[in-house]
């Protein structure tokens, strides 16, 4: 992480204050404001191009390259057990033991 | 029960990264309480433990937030809450939540709401604390995976959003536009830039009706 503490703090306070500024958005106005068909889509659809790039950036991403490490050994362990349908933790645990064990051998 | 069992590994997962990302425990615990949507806040220490700026942190929890103002609309259209409790409601405003009280039998989505939203809060700040201490106690992130847990996490929670081809097709080009940029533009910025990836699906749609 590059930022100091008390950037740090400027940052999960402003996304809360933004984050929460959404929830209650929805709440407060009304609900024929936000009813067109493209805006519901995009709402619906944002996530998922977003977490998509959030797994090559957490898996991928070096100081500005693309590298292959121990973390691309445990995606693909990762891969392999969601095709599987195997629960969360199961996922997420395999997948860090099996960088620590790229990384030990 | 399934849900409670889901929130408490996804809160256990997002205790560790938050400290793996380089936020002392105080402050991985402060974003379950404050922010409390999961993504979002996956996405915000993600950005930050890769290094991004402050920016494009703030930037990306909040594109991963807008899905909840729909889902406050819907919940509005669902369950009669006025006045002050809507501040309240407001925050429980979540996927699982929405989801419970869209299910819901008619006449119980109050219930399945408050109850759901209640629930989630404990366990979701519990797991969470857990988690950081966890990953704080336990040393080296690297020696241990714990950052290749962080795009595991991710990838799962993709999984249960890819449901037709049409969205695989985005969740490939968000992933496609992210390793085109990540040589060429700033930590943080990938991932702002895998939003465009939402724009043909929803012109496409356009010229269908």
């Amino acid at each position: 992480m590059d930022l100091s503490p008390s950037g740090a703090w400027l940052v999960i306070v402003v996304a809360s204050l933004g984050c929460y500024a959404l929830k209650l958005a929805g709440w407060a106005v009304p609900a024929r404001w936000l009813e067109g068909e493209r805006l519901q889509r995009a709402a619906v659809l944002l996530p998922i191009p977003l977490l998509a790039a959030l797994v090559v950036v957490q898996a991928f991403a070096g100081d500005r390259a693309l590298v292959l490490d121990a973390r691309a050994g445990g995606l693909a362990v990762a891969v392999v057990l969601v095709l599987l349908r195997a629960p969360f933790l199961v996922v997420v645990l395999a997948a860090a033991a099996a960088a620590a064990v790229l990384r030990a051998v | 029960m399934g849900i409670g069992a889901a929130v408490g590994a996804y809160g256990l997962s997002f205790g560790a990264a938050g400290v793996t990302a380089g936020l002392s425990t105080l402050q991985t615990c402060a974003l379950s309480l404050l922010l409390f949507t999961g993504a979002s806040q996956f996405a915000l220490v993600g950005v930050l433990g890769a290094g991004g700026a402050a920016v494009a942190a703030v930037a990306g929890a909040l594109l991963l937030g807008t899905r909840n103002t729909l889902y406050a609309v819907r919940l509005g259209t669902l369950l009669p809450v006025r006045g002050p409790r809507r501040l309240l409601a407001a925050q429980l405003t979540i996927d699982e939540t929405t989801g419970m009280a869209t299910a819901a039998p008619e006449g119980l989505a109050g219930t399945a709401f408050w109850a759901t939203g209640a629930s989630v809060y404990v366990l979701w700040n519990g797991a969470t604390l857990l988690g950081a201490l966890g990953a704080a106690r336990l040393g080296d992130p690297g020696a241990l995976g714990l950052d290749a847990a962080v795009p595991a996490a991710f990838l799962a929670l993709l999984a249960l959003q890819v449901r037709a081809r049409s969205t695989l097709a985005v969740a490939l080009s968000g992933a496609l536009i992210a390793a085109l940029a990540i040589p060429f533009t700033p930590a943080g910025v990938p991932v702002l830039l895998a939003a465009l990836a939402v724009v043909p699906l929803i012109l496409r749609r356009r010229r269908e009706t």
